[in-house]
C-alpha cells in the first residue's frame, strides 16, 4: 500500500526543466490535433464568395508584380526560365514559410479564451496550423505545375532535376523554420505586444534577403560583399534555392548547405519549443 | 477504497497587479538577473494576502497561500469561499491552465475541468462537428465521442439543430450542448466551476441530477465549486473553505457551510471610516453600519413582515457646544437605484443630543418590514446643528429582504414582482340606495 502511494499520474509543479516534453501526452491527443486541422480547412473560407480561388489570386498577382519589377525593370536574368515561372515558384514556397510563421505567432494571443479554460497540450494548435497550410500550398503547387506545362507546351526547354526526391524535406524544413519562428514569436508576444508589430514589417523585408525574386547567382554578383554574405547564409535562401532546383532545374545543388539549412532548421525548431513549452505555463497570467 | 487520488502541497499562487507596462520589464530584467547569480526570485518574498477590499500596499498579491489538502477516490469536495477568495485560481492550477507559483500537485488521475462551458465551440460548425472538436479538447479520443455521440446529442435535447451551424443556436442551446459534452467526459478527477448557473430551470434540474450520477452512481472524483449551497449541499461529502487565498476551514458540508454563512455575517459590519467621497463639515461622522435583528445577532437579510434594527456607529469629533441638535437620516434604494423611501429621526421630532466627543451607536427599529423580496440599499446622512455634517456619497450597505409572513396569516401568495406590502382591513355591507 505504501509503495502504491508514491505512483503519481503526473505531478503539477512550479519547477520547471528546461526540456520537458511529454510526447506521450501529445500523442494521446492527436486525434485533437486532426480535427483542429479540419476545423481550419472547413471553416477559412466559409461566407466568402470566391472561396479557395483566393489561394490563386494572390500567388498570381504577385507574381506578376514580382515579373514586372524585377524581371523587365530590374533586368534580373533567371536563365532558360520563364521569369512568371521563376517567380512563382519562389512564392508558392514562401507563401507556405510565411503562412506558418504568420499565423502560429498569434497562437496565445488569439487562443486565450480557450486556453484560459481548458487545458490541452497547447503546442497541439501551432501544429495543427501547420498541417492546415499544407493544403494553401498544394493548392498553389498545383497552380504552379498547371503553369510549368503551359510552359512546356509552348517550347520552353524546362526539366525537373533528381533531385524532386527531397522535396517532402523540404517541406518539412519550411515547416519546421516557420513552426520554430513562429513559437518563439508567439511567446514574445504574450507579454509584449510590440513583437505582433515588428514581425509583419520583419517577415515583409525578411523575403528580400531570402532570394525570392531572384536567384543568388544574381545576388552574389550585384550585391556588395556584406549583404551577398548575408543572402547566403540566411536558410531561407537555400530553401528556395533548393526549391527551384528541384522543380526548374536552375542554379546548384551544394549538399553541405542543404544538411546546414536542415540543421539551422531543426535547431529553431527545438529553440521555439522549448520556449513554447515554458511560455504555456504561466501565460495566461500575463497575457 | 479510500487511497488518495489527489494530493495538493503549499500550493501558492503570486499575480502582479495593476498593468503590464515598462515597470514589468525592469521587473522581469531583475528577476533574470538574480536568477543568473542563482538568487531566489526576490519578487516570491513579498506581496499582500488576497483581500479585495482593501488597498494593495505592494505591487504583488498571493491569489492563494500555502494551500494544502487531500481527495480520496470517490470524494465530492466542494470548495466554497467568497469572490476573489482563490478559488478559480485553486481550479485554474489544478486544470493545468495555469501552473502555481510555488508547491506542488500529485494525481493518479486525469484531471478534466468544465470551468465555463462553450469555449472552443467554433461558430461555423454544426452542432455536431463542434461535439467532437470539444471533446477532443476536454481530452476525450475520436473512438470515445463516437460511441457516446448518440447520448450527448439527446441529453442536450438539440437533435432538431445538431446539423446546423452553432452560430445560429441560442444561447441556451450552446450551453446545453457544451455541458451536454461535458458531461459525457470520463476523466477521472472532475473539476467543476459555477457551470449550474446556466440554462434554464429544466436544464439545471437536469445538470444538477447528472452531476449526481457521476458523483454517486459512478463513483467519480470531484471538485464543485459554487456560490449555490443548496447544490453544495446536495453533492459534496466534504468541503473547504477559502478566504483570502488560505484554507479558513475543513471538514464535513454542513459545518462548512455553516462557517462560511457565518463568517459572511462578520462583513455585515461595514467599515465607513475609510470612505472619502462624502461630504459634510465631519463634526459628526459615520464610523460603520450594520442591521440586527431581536436578538441583536448581526443580520444581512430579513423577511418581509419582521422586525429589524438598523445601527449607525457615529464618532463625535468636534463637539463645541451643548445642547446641540443631531439628527440622522437613511433612505432605501431599489436595485435599479429608485429611492423607495427615506427617515429622518427629525420627522419624527426625535433629535439626539451628544456632549463630549465620543463614540455611539445611533439605533432605529424598523418594525413589521414592508419591503417586498429583494435587495435593498442604504444611504445615510447626519446633521449637526442642522449642517449638514457627514454624508458619504455611495450606498453604506444594504438590507437583503426575502419573503415571509407580512399578514401574519402563514399565507405567503403574494407576488414578488411588487415593491411594497400592505395590509388591508376587509370589510362588506348591503348597498342601498
Amino acid at each position: 500500500m505504501s509503495n502504491k502511494e508514491d505512483e503519481w499520474l503526473y505531478t503539477i509543479s512550479a519547477k520547471r526543466k528546461l526540456i520537458d516534453f511529454n510526447f506521450k501526452e501529445i500523442w494521446r491527443y492527436r486525434d485533437l490535433l486532426f480535427l483542429f486541422v479540419k476545423r481550419d480547412i472547413v471553416t477559412l473560407y466559409k461566407q466568402t464568395i470566391l472561396g479557395p480561388l483566393w489561394y490563386l489570386i494572390q500567388p498570381l498577382f504577385t507574381s506578376v508584380i514580382f515579373t514586372l519589377i524585377f524581371n523587365n525593370l530590374g533586368q534580373i536574368k533567371t536563365g532558360s526560365v520563364p521569369p512568371f515561372l521563376f517567380n512563382l515558384a519562389g512564392i508558392t514556397a514562401w507563401n507556405y514559410f510565411r503562412d506558418c510563421l504568420n499565423n502560429t505567432s498569434s497562437t496565445f494571443t488569439k487562443n486565450q479564451n480557450i486556453f484560459g479554460k481548458v487545458y490541452f497540450p497547447r503546442v497541439i494548435l501551432p501544429m495543427s496550423i501547420t498541417i492546415s497550410n499544407l493544403l494553401k500550398f498544394g493548392i498553389q503547387l498545383l497552380i504552379f505545375i498547371g503553369f510549368f506545362v503551359y510552359y512546356y507546351t509552348t517550347g520552353y526547354e524546362l526539366s525537373i532535376n533528381s533531385n524532386i526526391i527531397l522535396f517532402p524535406v523540404y517541406v518539412v524544413i519550411m515547416a519546421m523554420l516557420g513552426l520554430g519562428l513562429g513559437m518563439i514569436f508567439s511567446s514574445l508576444t504574450t507579454k509584449y505586444r510590440d513583437i505582433t508589430v515588428l514581425l509583419t514589417f520583419a517577415v515583409q523585408l525578411l523575403m528580400y534577403v531570402s532570394a525570392v525574386p531572384y536567384p543568388m547567382s544574381e545576388a552574389k554578383a550585384k550585391f556588395p560583399p556584406l549583404v551577398a554574405k548575408i543572402v547566403e547564409y540566411n536558410p531561407l535562401t537555400q530553401i528556395m534555392e533548393g526549391f527551384r532546383y528541384m522543380l526548374l532545374d536552375i542554379g546548384e545543388f551544394n549538399l553541405v548547405r542543404f544538411l546546414y539549412t536542415l540543421g539551422i532548421s531543426l535547431f529553431i525548431f527545438l529553440i521555439g519549443l522549448v520556449i513554447f513549452n515554458r511560455t504555456e505555463k504561466s501565460f495566461i497570467d500575463t497575457v | 477504497m479510500s487511497e488518495v487520488i489527489l494530493k495538493v502541497e503549499h500550493i501558492s499562487k503570486q499575480y502582479r497587479l495593476g498593468l503590464v507596462g515598462t515597470g514589468t520589464l525592469s521587473h522581469d530584467l531583475k528577476r533574470w538577473f538574480y536568477k543568473l547569480r542563482g538568487k531566489e526570485d526576490p519578487y516570491l518574498k513579498i506581496g499582500d494576502t488576497n483581500d479585495r477590499s482593501k488597498a494593495a500596499k505592494s505591487d504583488y498579491v498571493w491569489a492563494i497561500k500555502d494551500i494544502n489538502f487531500e481527495v480520496k477516490r470517490g470524494e465530492v469536495l466542494g470548495i466554497i469561499g467568497k469572490n476573489g477568495a482563490g478559488k478559480s485560481t485553486l481550479l485554474k492550477i489544478l486544470s493545468r491552465v495555469t501552473s502555481p507559483t510555488t508547491g506542488q500537485i500529485k494525481t493518479k488521475g486525469r484531471i478534466a475541468s468544465l470551468l465555463e462551458v462553450g469555449t472552443g465551440f467554433h461558430p461555423e460548425l454544426t452542432g455536431k462537428e463542434n461535439i467532437y472538436l470539444n471533446g477532443a479538447i476536454l481530452g476525450m479520443t475520436k473512438a470515445e465521442i463516437k460511441a457516446k455521440e448518440q447520448e450527448i446529442v439527446e441529453f442536450s435535447g438539440c437533435q432538431r439543430y445538431i446539423d446546423t451551424p452553432v452560430k445560429r443556436y441560442s444561447s441556451g442551446m450552446r450551453v446545453r450542448l457544451a455541458f451536454a459534452v461535458a458531461a459525457f467526459l470520463e476523466p477521472d478527477i472532475l473539476v467543476v466551476d459555477e457551470v449550474l448557473a446556466v440554462g434554464d430551470a429544466e436544464f439545471q434540474k437536469k445538470a444538477i441530477g447528472k452531476m449526481q450520477d457521476i458523483s454517486k452512481g459512478e463513483g467519480r472524483t470531484v471538485l464543485f465549486v459554487s456560490h449555490n449551497m443548496a447544490a453544495v449541499k446536495s453533492l459534496c461529502t466534504r468541503a473547504i473553505v477559502l478566504e483570502h487565498g488560505n484554507i479558513a476551514f475543513s471538514g464535513s458540508v454542513e459545518k462548512s457551510i455553516d462557517f462560511y454563512l457565518l463568517s459572511n455575517t462578520n462583513t455585515a459590519v461595514k467599515n465607513l471610516s475609510l470612505i472619502e467621497d462624502r461630504k459634510g463639515t465631519g463634526i459628526v461622522r459615520f464610523q460603520s453600519f450594520y442591521c440586527e435583528n431581536d436578538q441583536g445577532n448581526c443580520i444581512e437579510e430579513v423577511s418581509s413582515g419582521e422586525d429589524v434594527f438598523l445601527c449607525f456607529r457615529v464618532e463625535a469629533i468636534d463637539i463645541n457646544e451643548q445642547n446641540s441638535k443631531i439628527d440622522i437620516g437613511f433612505s432605501f434604494h431599489s436595485q435599479l437605484d429608485e429611492r423607495v423611501t427615506v427617515l429622518y429621526s427629525s420627522y419624527q421630532n426625535k433629535f439626539f443630543t451628544v456632549n463630549e466627543n465620543g463614540t455611539y451607536i445611533i439605533r432605529c427599529r424598523l418594525n413589521n418590514i414592508r419591503f417586498s423580496t429583494g435587495f435593498y440599499n442604504i444611504k445615510a446622512r447626519i446633521t449637526y446643528n442642522n449642517i449638514e455634517a457627514d454624508f458619504p456619497k455611495g450606498y453604506i450597505g444594504g438590507l437583503d429582504v426575502i419573503k415571509g409572513d407580512y399578514y401574519k396569516t402563514g399565507n405567503l401568495g403574494y407576488d414578488d414582482n411588487t415593491k411594497l406590502l400592505i395590509n388591508g382591513d376587509w370589510s362588506i355591507v348591503d348597498y342601498k340606495e
